[in-house]
């Protein structure tokens, strides 16, 4: 037996199944981010301090990733229109582009969790802290430390490189004067060897490091999983699309305005994801 | 070497003849340049200082909204859709306003050393009552 209004329209809904079902799947998407969203503002508005995000993330790597959303938005559309224009050939080509905009997504995003995961902060006994690079016996800049970590392998001393820019303070330029920018470059990647007795507290840039890096991996983390399902869908789409689209056309090309329409609220979440967790 | 076929319009019943769709791909290239400025914009205008910090997330967001809802009108066809996807779009709004004002209501317990109660000082006690 055939599924029903794969294709042709149901009278009650003037749409056929799968939209219907797409877009319910989308209202509880919505509902799953505006918790996320919600739960972003609550922990901004009550946090006693919030970094300044350009001094923690890579704003020109975060604008591009913006870019390479946008452009496979358009390519995905523009595959949906080749197909509704029977030409099976351009629907390959803007799939195909839309894969590899997912696939650089989730690369550059990747490349920048492993930066953040060997990015620390450490607070001394002393009450001072700052962030930077740490070398621990022979072993640079090594994932994941904390100050048990060093404590069970035994670890007496580390070198830490202190960054340009301590973590979460404005960067130079925007303050006031000029002359913090030069004070900042004259301690830029200055080195010295702390004992581990000396460490209070020894952090990478994970969610246990603070509130904003919990928000930060929640929020990009269930992101990127989205990417990487629809990149999937879309794959499966890509590869089977010849006999597909050659034996019932017009179901296949609504299969595709379905994944369409989830890639589109895929970017629509990261173009608020973007300036709140990046530039605000 | 073209793979193209000519099977049915594909897809005839929902309205998007194939006529209609070579129309609407300089509509689709548009938006996208849009977008594409949009977060020039939104990048630039994070840098401007607009005079107060609420001022520049109000600002960030407001172009934020401005480009998520040309995602929504034109490559989700939102602009032209059947009723039955606005009745879910209306409850999913009416939730999900419910969440975020829900959400207002923890505002008046914030802790005292809030970043929110330190930009947004509440009004000294004793003028309050002068003005009863």
């Amino acid at each position: 037996m055939d599924i029903p209004y794969t294709t042709t329209p149901r009278e009650d809904t003037g749409l056929y199944n799968a939209k219907v079902g797409i877009w319910l799947f989308l209202a509880s998407e919505v509902m799953l981010f505006g918790a996320l969203f919600s739960s972003y503002i609550l922990l901004r508005v009550g946090a006693d301090w919030w970094p300044a995000p350009r001094s923690i993330l890579n704003i020109p790597i975060g604008t591009f990733n913006t870019a390479v959303l946008i452009i496979s938005s358009v390519t995905v559309v523009l595959a949906w229109a080749s197909l509704k224009m029977n030409q099976l050939s351009k629907f390959k080509l803007y799939q195909g582009i839309t894969i590899l905009c997912a696939l650089i997504f989730v690369g550059v995003k990747s490349v920048e969790y492993t930066e953040k995961w060997k990015h620390y902060e450490i607070w001394l006994n002393d009450g001072s802290n700052y962030s930077g690079h740490i070398d621990v016996n022979g072993k640079h800049n090594p994932f994941f430390y904390t100050h048990n970590k060093l404590v069970s392998e035994g670890v007496t001393e580390i070198t830490f490189t202190k960054d340009p820019h301590k973590y979460g303070d404005p960067l130079p330029e925007k303050a006031a004067g000029g002359g913090e920018a030069h004070a900042a470059e004259a301690h830029a990647h200055e080195s010295m060897v702390i004992k581990t007795e000396d460490i209070k507290r020894l952090s990478a840039f994970v969610p246990a490091h603070s509130t904003y890096f919990a928000i930060y991996f929640t929020m990009t983390g269930l992101h990127a999983l989205h990417v990487i399902g629809g990149a999937l869908v879309m794959f499966y789409l890509w590869i089977t699309a010849g006999s597909w689209f050659r034996s019932r056309p017009e179901q296949f090309t609504n299969r595709i305005e379905v994944s369409g329409l989830f890639w589109h609220f895929v970017d629509l979440v990261w173009i608020f994801l973007f300036p709140i967790l990046y530039l605000m | 070497m073209s793979h193209d076929h000519s099977p049915k319009t594909a897809g005839s019943h929902d309205g998007h003849g194939d006529h209609d769709v070579s129309k609407h791909i300089r509509t689709y290239l548009l938006i996208g340049g849009f977008l594409l400025i949009g977060t020039a914009i939104t990048v630039w205008a994070a840098t401007i200082d607009f005079g107060s910090h609420n001022l520049n997330i109000g600002i960030g967001l407001l172009i934020a909204t401005v480009k998520a809802s040309l995602v929504a009108l034109f490559f989700m066809h939102l602009i032209s859709e059947k009723t039955a996807i606005y009745m879910f779009l209306g409850a999913t709004v009416f939730f999900v306003t419910g969440l975020m004002v829900l959400t207002l209501f923890s505002f008046s317990d914030l802790p005292k050393d809030s970043e929110f109660l330190r930009l947004n000082p509440p009004a000294p006690a004793a003028q309050t009552e002068a003005s009863h």
